[in-house]
């Protein structure tokens, strides 16, 4: 942009650390707390991690960790498969209707509450019983929107010529798809991933709604937000952080292998 | 000589433009061809068709006999040469010509002995485990080259092969190219847009207009005996004199200076001149045409009776060498 | 691809059809669902007890989006003058946020916001003395969870057309006698309004529709849409009111996305006779 007076950079830097200060202060905190080992915001009483330790000897927190692995790692990977190829359909269509964008644009603009009603009324008319499976299920439904929106930006730069060549040089549809497509748009695909698995992870409006009754297929969102009515916990920021750090680890991995994927 | 390759009355369209229209066109065995054309006159179309990646509306592709027309791709013994070269970025130069040799399902050290063998030819071995984007223009384009012919295909087709090179370095692969087809004798068919270049290389070319085939021959007979005005103006550089409704057409190097017999003289006067390699390359006004003729002497015939600019020259030449169009 | 729309539309245009015919069927007797056509469940949504609660929830949407656009607007513009080769990194920093747990993002405000909390040991520290604030179970702690969770989405939203932006177009401006803020009035703001509008949308329609956050920083004590459905698929069991609920909010996020899409194309078109004038 065109150049500014010294005094309208430096207030515009002013301005963004506010607004980033705004943004980490309260997870800075949250994490220092995590450490605290009195545990209580009061007071600062030394460093610690025993809350980390207490944490791993909670069986429920264990069980939902669990659970919300189990969710995460079948539902993205169920939606990379599904995902990549609605975007190679999409993509080597030459004429997109405006109704098929909508379908696959959807799951990611509905208000989760609105899509966690309609699986739950759509469950329980079907008398489908209700447990991870349909979480999973669920969790498919945006997972595989995200995974096709990050290959399908991808494809928008893709030279669609080396598949020719590969056709032309004898191969088959499959194998160049094996060998030239699927390797060049892997780490999109990968990078999808990721950003579904933190989706997956994060996701608690869905989860609680189409868990059905019963603690067994409780997640680790629906636990923390039970817990998190009870009040501020020490065991909470500990386990508050643990996730932070799942979450950031595999969305600066995702970022990496792509760029734009979180931030353009 | 037998036709390698026979298209019969094929027609593509796409959406209201017509690509190739009706196109009928025999290919010979060992042959190299050259396909030439304005923008936009469906070159590209027809070599697609042969490869496989467009399917004709009308006609017949017959290789050998065989209608392939409908045959996918990668089971037609035809390779293509992309304009756009298509390397696959993600393997190495090797990896990239090996590829086609790894679809036959041949042994490994017969690919791995067939791929050393067109690295030496192609002056590749010394970059083997690159990557296509650690590769110059013309490197890339001799993978590319490598990568098709590797396959020792019947029929090798080559979209613009030397389009974006410098001058030498085409030069050099117009060498090149017509040595590799000594050697490993194919059949090729060159999209091109330099005329000269068709010229120097082909053994035959055609001209496309509008997807129709305007002029099939060697080049000499095109050369000499365009068709019609259009495939003497693309093929060459040529003076057009129209009088009493029709058009008379002379190459430049047919017009000679103060001749001592002619079948036609005519005085004018000397508007430019410019050295093109050796020879002199002179813009006469003329009572003829509203625009300058151009004439072409070679370095000894410029000697031998200098002329310089504003002089007054008497120009001549033999009806032999003139076409006649009538529009 | 068509696994993937099979599973589209078995788990969401099915699920979402059949919510759009819930909302015109009456509730049974004992929490069940009658099948016979009402319009009841639409006449309840605009009796005053509900709309007044529709109409706090949109006050409150309406002041979050308001705050979060224009700090993410200015925070979006301060990246977009930053030094270029800072830029992604800046953009990232800003929306990393946006794709952490929405939970635990909400829960580190009760942290702070708490009696006993870390603002109010700040006020301490300064030498306070009083009884501790009550920030916490307000309608601006709810504000200012809603504006502490979008507004990262924000500025992703306003950075792409400021970031897309011709600089020369500012400098003609400039050039051609206008103030620094005039400049920004009548050239910057006007080219990257689509995107702020977007952005707004969202932010308005998340907001109005959440639960969490008025669940958690409201302590129950404001409801949201959210809330609302929340309650009757969950509490009240009046599932075909709730369906009524979820269309009417489904209807102001599709209304204020058209909206939004014929506003842009307008802009766009009179940018176009602008450029040809
Ligand atoms: N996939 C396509 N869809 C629609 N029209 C096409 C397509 N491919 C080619 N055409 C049209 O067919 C005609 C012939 O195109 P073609 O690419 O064969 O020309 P060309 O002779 O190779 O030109 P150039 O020398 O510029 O490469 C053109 O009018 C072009 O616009
Ligand atoms: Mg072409």
């Amino acid at each position: 942009m065109a150049d500014r007076s010294p005094a309208t950079r430096r207030s515009l830097a002013v301005l963004l650390a506010a607004v980033f200060a705004f943004l980490y202060i309260p997870i800075v905190t949250l994490v220092a707390l995590s450490f605290n080992d009195g545990g209580l915001p009061t007071a600062w009483t030394g460093f610690s991690v025993k809350w980390y330790g207490t944490l791993l000897a909670n069986r429920d927190i264990l069980s939902a960790a669990l659970n919300t692995l189990i969710v995460a790692v079948i539902s993205t990977a169920i939606a990379a498969v599904l995902g990549t190829l609605l975007a190679l359909g999409i993509e080597t269509r030459r004429r997109r209707g405006r109704a098929l964008e909508a379908l696959v644009f959807a799951p990611m603009i509905i208000p989760d509450i609105v899509l966690a009603i309609a699986l739950l009324s759509f469950f329980s008319l079907l008398k489908f019983p209700m447990g991870l499976h349909t979480i999973i299920l669920s969790h498919v439904v945006f997972n595989l929107a995200f995974v096709s929106a990050v290959v399908r930006a991808r494809l928008k730069s893709f030279d669609w010529s080396v598949t020719e060549a590969s056709a032309d040089l004898g191969a088959p549809a499959f194998t160049t798809f094996r060998r030239v497509t699927l390797p060049l748009i892997l780490p999109a695909v990968i990078a999808g991933a990721l950003l579904a698995f933190t989706l997956s992870v994060d996701e608690f409006i869905i989860a609680f709604f189409t868990a059905g009754a019963g603690r067994a297929s409780t997640t680790l969102p629906m636990q923390i937000f039970a817990m998190i009515r009870f009040g501020v916990t020490p065991e909470i920021n500990a386990l508050a952080t643990l996730v932070m750090i799942v979450s950031v680890t595999a969305l600066t991995l995702s970022q990496r292998l792509n760029k734009g994927v979180i931030a353009p | 000589m037998t036709a390698l390759l026979s298209i019969g009355g094929v027609t593509k369209r796409f959406g209201r433009v017509t690509a190739i229209d009706r196109l009928s066109l025999d290919i010979h065995e060992n042959e190299f061809f050259a396909l030439l054309g304005a923008s936009g006159s469906g070159k590209t179309t027809l070599l697609r068709m042969l490869a496989g990646f467009e399917t004709p509306e009308a006609g017949a592709i017959l290789l050998d006999g065989k209608d392939i027309s409908r045959m996918p791709p990668n089971r037609r013994p035809v390779n293509l040469m992309f304009q756009s070269y298509a390397l696959f970025p993600h393997m190495s130069v090797e990896g990239n010509i090996a590829y086609g040799l790894e679809m036959e399902r041949l042994a490994k050290p017969e690919i791995a002995r067939r791929v050393g063998e067109i690295m030496e030819v192609t002056e590749l071995s010394s970059m083997a485990r690159r990557k296509p984007d650690q590769l110059s223009g013309g490197q890339k384009q001799r993978v590319a080259l490598a990568r098709a012919l590797v396959k020792r295909p019947h029929l090798l087709l080559l979209d613009e092969p030397l389009g974006a090179l410098d001058k030498k370095l085409r030069a050099a692969m117009q060498l090149e190219l017509k040595r590799l087809q000594h050697e490993v004798g194919i059949t090729f068919i060159v999209v091109t847009h330099d005329q000269e270049e068709a010229l120097v290389m082909a053994d035959r070319v055609a001209i496309l207009r509008d997807g129709r085939l305007l002029q099939c021959g060697t080049p000499h007979e095109v050369y000499e005996h365009p068709a019609n005005r259009f495939a003497a103006d693309f093929i060459g550089v040529m003076n057009f004199i129209e009088e009493d409704g029709r058009t008379l057409a002379l190459r430049p190097e047919r017009i000679r200076l103060f001749p001592e017999r002619a079948d036609r003289t005519t005085e004018g006067r000397v508007t430019a001149r410019a050295y093109h390699g050796l020879d002199l390359q002179l813009h006469v006004e003329t009572p003829l045409s509203p625009r300058p003729l151009l004439v072409r002497l070679t370095a000894d015939a410029a000697d031998r009776r200098p002329v310089a600019e504003g002089d007054t020259v008497t120009l001549g030449w033999n009806d032999a060498d003139t076409r006649i169009f009538k529009d | 691809m068509a696994p993937a729309l099979l599973w589209l539309t078995a788990l969401m245009l099915v699920p979402c059809g059949l919510i759009l015919a819930l909302g015109f069927f009456r509730r049974g007797l004992y929490g069940g669902i009658e099948y016979a056509f009402t319009l009841e469940n639409f006449a309840l949504i605009v009796d005053p007890l509900y709309a007044g609660i529709f109409l706090t929830s949109a006050r409150i949407a309406g002041t979050a989006t308001l705050i979060a656009v224009i700090v993410g607007y200015a925070a979006a513009y301060a990246i977009a003058a930053a030094p270029r080769h800072r830029q992604p990194t800046l953009l990232f920093l800003a929306v990393l946020p946006f794709w952490s747990n929405y939970l635990i993002r909400t829960y580190a405000w009760i942290v702070l916001l708490n009696r006993e909390g870390l603002i109010t040991q700040g006020l301490r520290l300064m030498g306070y003395e009083g009884e501790p604030p009550s920030m916490l179970y307000t309608e601006g702690a709810v504000i200012t969870g809603l504006v502490y969770n979008y507004l990262p989405f924000v500025v992703l939203a306003c950075y792409a057309p400021l970031a897309r932006l011709n600089p020369e177009l500012a400098e003609a401006s400039r050039d051609l006698g206008a103030s620094a803020f005039t400049t920004f009035r009548r050239v910057i703001l006007p080219m990257t309004l689509p995107g702020i509008a977007a952005g707004a949308v969202f932010v308005f329609v998340l907001s109005i529709g959440n639960f969490i956050t008025p669940a958690l920083l409201g302590g129950g004590r404001f409801q949201m849409m959210g809330n609302l459905i929340y309650a009757q698929f969950l509490t009240a069991n009046d599932w075909p009111f709730g369906a009524a609920i979820s269309m009417v909010l489904i209807a102001i996020m599709m209304g204020l996305l058209t909206l939004q899409a014929i506003a842009a194309e307008r802009g766009a078109g009179e940018r176009r006779e602008g450029a040809n004038g």
